[in-house]
């Protein structure tokens, strides 16, 4: 068996060291009724029939490659640069565990810590943790970060267009606590604050792709004594203002699309950022940088007194496993887009979109609901949008959402995505192709 | 002796130079369109490096990391087997990674079939009713099947119950998923050997008790002899029972938890099914139950249907834990694992690695005490006092200049300057031998050297760092 080298000869002096005549015995301690005989499954196969199996499922999916690509929905079609893969499935970082031995684990320190330090500068806040399970995760996190950050406060302010898998995911985090979620439609500033608000959540941009300024409603959130959160697409913090520089308290973002594959969903990468002063709350790991004994900088995970392993049941989160190597390919993705190359990859997606939600515009029959969008926008549709979905998917064309997906009473809308990877051609083949759909 | 890379690595803000590009886009083929004015972003500080410099960057600094790969790494209870090749192959298949998560079922048949089956295979090697594999991580899989539990609870009318008893050797991740659903935990001691105290626990269960949480093997790699008993007590208490999953290495294709009493029990993936740990993650938690549970497993779980595979919301269910459909890519790993080993490989899987553990235990005990005088599973926890005045933590930094990784140390908490060492059934029998022959040096050296101990590791790119420092005055950003 090529995992396990023991040999027959091995395992006979083995047993004898251990002073047992058979591996049997050393299963004594179970109880003779509970060793099974033997599980129900397939005989074990080769490398090459197992890469076979899965090969020939691989192919029964359809590509974003393959097709003229518009759908997004939380998750974007980007280019990903040879470098990213190449270097993160290295084995001394795909194989190392937990840097819970910094002398020995350097290269994942130093490499969280430039993600930090890269991502937090982006998102504009002081500090960055080292990664969540994914956006939805984070967030969930973050509105009990905030509940618990504000006492006798019990009150979320919650965008009506937030992302439907996140809400639902927040509602499965919060399930066990006294939190009372109250929805707000529109421009968040407009959001009812008052003494018993916690904290409000601002999507920067929405699940609809309209992008609301955050400045005034964490404002008011201050005012009123409660904490702002916003979820925003990092992506989109290159070429618009950051969360922090428009006062947000906690960020939390998705992270796929700088730098890792759509992989039908994960793994993903959970971004999380706040303010010095609420640090030792925030969940997740975090790098630090010091010296060691002849002063040589080095890192460590730091400010563990929040984390489960020291504190258990008094831990600010269960949060252990992380998304380490989604979060290093970002990390390899940003270093090697840099400054300029991220804002060309936001700045493409945005004239792109634009140029399509302009073709679009003109169709009759459809009207482009956005008013202000990154990349992502919202389309009235003449006929129900699954359907036209149901047939530009057979001219090798994926047009975007129908929001029918979640919502059942809004059958006539389509959401748009245009990524850095859409070109002219497939922008007005989508164009053509939804007006002759629409006939 | 290790290879490790020991020069200084500047960080990447200390590579950057202005105007220098490391990928660029094909040009822009539409106009061009104006921002909002009053979100207009002034600037933007990120590095500005080269193609070669990011390359040769994170290349160095990957060789400042132990891994599998290149080091022995026997970390108790995280499963440090090797993570085949293959798994990354199959994994970066072009059908997975442009496979979007919201195409509609019949775009994505080839996926769905991948995780019924993985879900149905796994849901057999636990003897369980059914399964999700929605958790990103064992942590992930801990939180919801703490969440089922509240959940059952709240629905025969007993949501006062909030106890949740958890043995002193569990992992720390347990009573923090607790804390999470709301429940108070009470720890239960352990008995002299090892295992659970039935006393302790007896007179623990009252009609407060929402369940137990159990890892079995326990962390001090010992079988909980009486589970079926803990179970029993805990059920007719009014309680259910949870399986923390992260020791199944020692007995996959020997002993199903299902059928042991266990109602909900979570897998790590990236433990027994040799997904890579990746410096932190991803990782995957599946959680699988019982008939009485399985109706709140968070979903959407794959059903399948005639021919064809959907995606269905169990009728119960806690809701969705993360978005979309799990870690996708790390089910595709374990998938092909599954494959290659089959009913009978598991099996093999199992006992070797208790073979290996036991095997180390039996060359090191005579030197590192070893409390608990049986047998052990897949790992084993001594002690490490060799020397007056030598700990734990310098025996530990001391097997780093002997190019070996560390075992988990100072956990369980209930063993004293704990070493706990799980060799896996993927290391051969010469580097057990090694590891054992440096360990016996490195108690000679405590007793003759101290200061070498005290003053290890010697053969790292840096030295014992101050983690003090690191937390007083936190540098958690770069600041140039």
């Amino acid at each position: 068996m090529p995992f396990i080298p023991n040999t027959d000869e091995e395992r006979a002096e083995m047993l004898k060291a251990i002073g047992v005549s058979s591996v049997q015995e050393l299963f004594s301690d179970i109880p003779e009724r509970l060793r099974i005989g033997s599980l129900d499954l397939p005989e074990g196969v080769s490398e090459v029939e197992a890469l076979e199996a899965v090969e020939s499922l691989a192919e029964r999916n359809v590509q974003t490659k393959k097709m003229d690509w518009f759908l997004g929905a939380g998750a974007y079609y980007g280019y990903i640069p040879a470098v990213v893969p190449a270097l993160a499935s290295r084995g001394e970082f795909l194989t190392a565990y937990t840097p819970y031995q910094p002398e020995v684990s350097q290269g994942t320190l130093q490499a969280i810590f430039e993600y930090q330090s890269m991502m937090a500068k982006l998102l504009g806040m002081a500090v960055v943790n080292a990664s969540h399970y994914d956006g939805a995760t984070a967030l969930a996190e973050a509105v009990l970060m905030a509940w618990k950050a504000k006492e006798d406060r019990k009150r979320i302010l919650l965008p009506v267009d937030l992302h439907p898998e996140y809400a639902q995911v927040i509602e499965t985090y919060c399930a066990s606590f006294d939190i009372e979620f109250v929805e707000y439609r529109g421009a968040p500033e407009a959001a009812s604050f008052d003494d018993r608000t916690a904290a409000i959540v601002v999507a920067y941009p929405d699940f609809c792709g309209e992008v609301y300024p955050i400045e005034k409603a964490a404002e008011r959130a201050h005012e009123a004594g409660a904490l702002c959160i916003v979820q925003a697409d990092p992506l989109m913090c290159a070429l618009m203002k950051s969360p922090g520089e428009q006062g947000a308290d906690i960020v939390t973002a998705e992270g796929q699309w700088l730098g890792n594959p759509l992989n039908f969903g994960g793994p993903y990468l959970g971004i999380m950022g706040t303010t010095e002063a609420l640090v030792r709350r925030m969940p997740g790991r975090i790098v630090g940088e010091t010296k060691d004994k002849i002063g040589r900088r080095g890192f460590v995970l730091t400010l563990s007194t929040r984390e489960q392993h020291i504190r258990r049941e008094k831990a600010v989160s269960n949060i252990c496993s992380n998304q380490g190597l989604s979060m290093l390919q970002t990390c390899i993705y940003l270093a090697t887009l840099g400054k300029q190359g991220l804002k060309e990859v936001a700045k493409q997606s945005y004239d792109k979109a634009h140029y399509a939600a302009e073709l679009l515009g003109k169709i009759p029959g459809y009207r482009v609901r956005s008013s202000r969008f990154f990349r992502e926008f919202l389309v009235e549709t003449p006929k129900p949008a699954a359907q036209l979905v149901e047939i530009l998917t057979k001219r090798g064309i994926m047009p975007g959402l129908a929001l029918s997906r979640y919502y059942s009473d809004r059958d006539h809308e389509l959401l748009v995505c245009v990524t850095e990877m859409n070109t002219r051609a497939q922008i007005e083949r989508l164009a053509a192709a939804l007006k002759e759909a629409s006939k | 002796m290790n290879t490790m890379n020991m020069r200084d690595e500047p960080l990447v803000y200390e590579l950057s130079r202005t105007g220098r590009r490391g990928c660029a886009l094909p040009k822009s083929d539409v106009p061009e369109y104006v921002l909002p004015e009053d979100l207009v972003r002034e600037e933007l500080d990120l590095p500005e490096l080269d193609e070669l410099t990011v390359v040769r960057h994170f290349t160095r600094l990957s060789q400042k990391n132990f891994s599998i790969d290149t080091e022995f790494y026997p970390l108790g209870s995280c499963t440090m087997k090797y993570n085949p090749k293959v798994n990354e192959v199959a994994a970066s298949n072009p059908g997975w990674k442009n496979l979007h998560p919201l195409v509609g079922e019949e775009h994505a048949q080839g996926a769905l079939e991948l995780m019924w089956r993985l879900q149905e295979g796994l849901r057999e090697i636990g003897g369980f009713a059914a399964a999700s594999l929605q958790p990103a991580a064992g942590a992930h899989g801990e939180l919801s099947g703490v969440l089922m539990i509240r959940a059952a609870l709240r629905a025969r009318g007993d949501d006062g119950r909030r106890k949740m008893l958890i043995p002193d050797s569990a992992h720390g991740t347990n009573p923090a998923s607790c804390t999470m659903a709301g429940f108070v935990t009470q720890t239960i001691p352990s008995g002299p050997d090892g295992n659970i105290d039935m006393t302790a626990l007896r007179s623990a269960l009252d009609e407060s008790v929402a369940g137990i949480m159990i890892t079995n093997p326990n962390t001090l790699g010992l079988f909980e002899k009486n589970i079926e008993e803990i179970c029993r007590l805990v059920h007719e208490a009014g309680g259910y029972v949870y399986g923390d999953g992260a020791n199944m290495n020692a007995l996959a294709g020997i002993f199903r938890p299902g059928r042991s009493g266990i109602d909900v029990m979570h897998f790590n993936l990236h433990k027994t099914f040799s997904t890579p740990h990746g410096g932190g993650g991803p990782g995957a938690g599946m959680v699988a139950a019982n008939e009485s549970l399985a109706p709140y497993l968070p979903g959407p779980v794959v059903v399948k249907d005639g021919e064809a595979y959907r995606l269905a919301m169990p009728p119960k269910s806690i809701g969705r834990v993360k978005a979309f459909h799990g870690n996708f890519g790390i089910l595709v790993r374990a998938y092909v694992y599954l494959l290659m080993m089959g009913a009978d490989g598991l099996r093999r899987v199992a006992e070797n690695a208790v073979l290996n553990a036991n095997y180390l235990k039996s060359l090191v005990e005579a030197v590192y005490p070893v409390p608990y005088k049986r047998h052990c599973m897949h790992e084993f926890v001594a002690k490490g006092t060799v020397a007056e005045g030598v700990h734990t933590l310098d025996i530990a930094k001391r097997l780093i200049d002997y190019g070996f990784h560390p075992p988990t140390i100072y956990f369980p908490l209930i063993v004293q300057e704990a070493l706990m060492i799980e060799p896996t059934e993927t290391e051969s029998k010469e580097t057990l031998d090694l590891y054992a022959e440096a360990l016996r040096k490195i108690a000679a050296e405590a007793a003759s050297q101290p200061e070498l101990l005290h003053e290890a590791p010697h053969n790292a790119p840096v030295a014992r760092l101050d983690e003090v420092m690191a937390a007083r005055c936190p540098v958690l950003c770069y600041r140039g």
